[in-house]
């Protein structure tokens, strides 16, 4: 393991989202990870430190780095996604107003997760969502 | 085309001067951010009306060359200050997404790069 970063991200709080995303990239450049992988993992960790803010009650963003693999990792503490299937579908979205105000809620995030990682997994009950992505650094 | 060349063409104030005067190498128009991180691309003009902090983040996760709002939309101080911060050029326009879209694509700048 070269890297182990946690974030908690607050339920409903804009003004600081997308700050775990930032510093999520600037320890993957500094540990010299470029191109097409850091946008690739930026993009990933941004959707889904939204997805925390705009849909869950709070929960923790963490990142672990090796020698050829990044993986980020969510954890909240629900609601809980009542339907998956529907939820990975583009251009569905349960975003509220004040999400879709901001911008938020055009139902891309979960497929942008899923398109810009190598590996994909999801699981979630009401006490929580847990989604993990694995991003391979060799093809660098 | 530059950032400074490209404000004169849409007739726009730069709200962040001073910042490095990237090359523009292709232009988008969208609202919805996530639809913007699934399609935004390195040094692109992204028009969108929307002011709030998360567009600065979403422009610097697409290494973008600048965010251009249309028809004097008026970008809140704390967005202006992280762009500050970041380096990343906001363009006011007084002209429509549609009219600055317009006259981007008539000047050659492609919608992908």
């Amino acid at each position: 393991m070269i890297i182990h970063r946690e974030y908690p991200v607050q339920a409903g709080d804009y003004i600081t989202a997308g700050e775990a995303s930032a510093d999520i990239k600037r320890n993957l450049k500094q540990l010299g990870v470029s191109g097409k992988v850091l946008k690739c993992v930026s993009v990933a960790s941004y959707e889904v430190e939204l997805n925390l803010v705009i849909h869950s009650l709070g929960g923790v963003l963490m990142l672990d780095v090796d020698s050829d693999r990044v993986v980020l990792e969510s954890k909240d503490i629900g609601p809980g996604i009542p339907d998956i299937d529907l939820a990975m579908r583009e251009g569905y979205s349960t975003a509220n107003e004040e999400a879709r105000n901001q911008g938020f809620g055009a139902g891309m995030g979960l497929p942008n997760m899923k398109r810009n990682a190598d590996t994909f997994s999801i699981a979630s009950s009401p006490a929580g969502t847990c989604i993990t992505m694995g991003f391979n650094l060799k093809e660098q | 085309m530059k950032v400074s060349e490209l404000a004169k063409l849409i007739e726009a104030e730069n709200l962040t001067p001073g910042l490095t005067d990237r090359d523009v190498a292709c232009g988008y128009s969208c609202d919805l951010l996530s639809w913007v991180m699934a399609h935004g691309e390195e040094n692109m003009a992204w028009v969108t009306v929307q002011t709030n902090m998360n567009v600065i983040a979403v422009a610097l996760l697409s290494e973008m060359a600048c965010v251009i709002l249309p028809e004097n939309v008026k970008m809140e101080s704390e967005s202006l200050i992280r762009a500050n911060t970041e380096d990343m050029t906001v363009l006011a326009s007084p002209l429509s997404s549609y009219e600055i879209c317009g006259r981007m694509h008539a000047a050659g700048i492609p919608d992908r790069a």
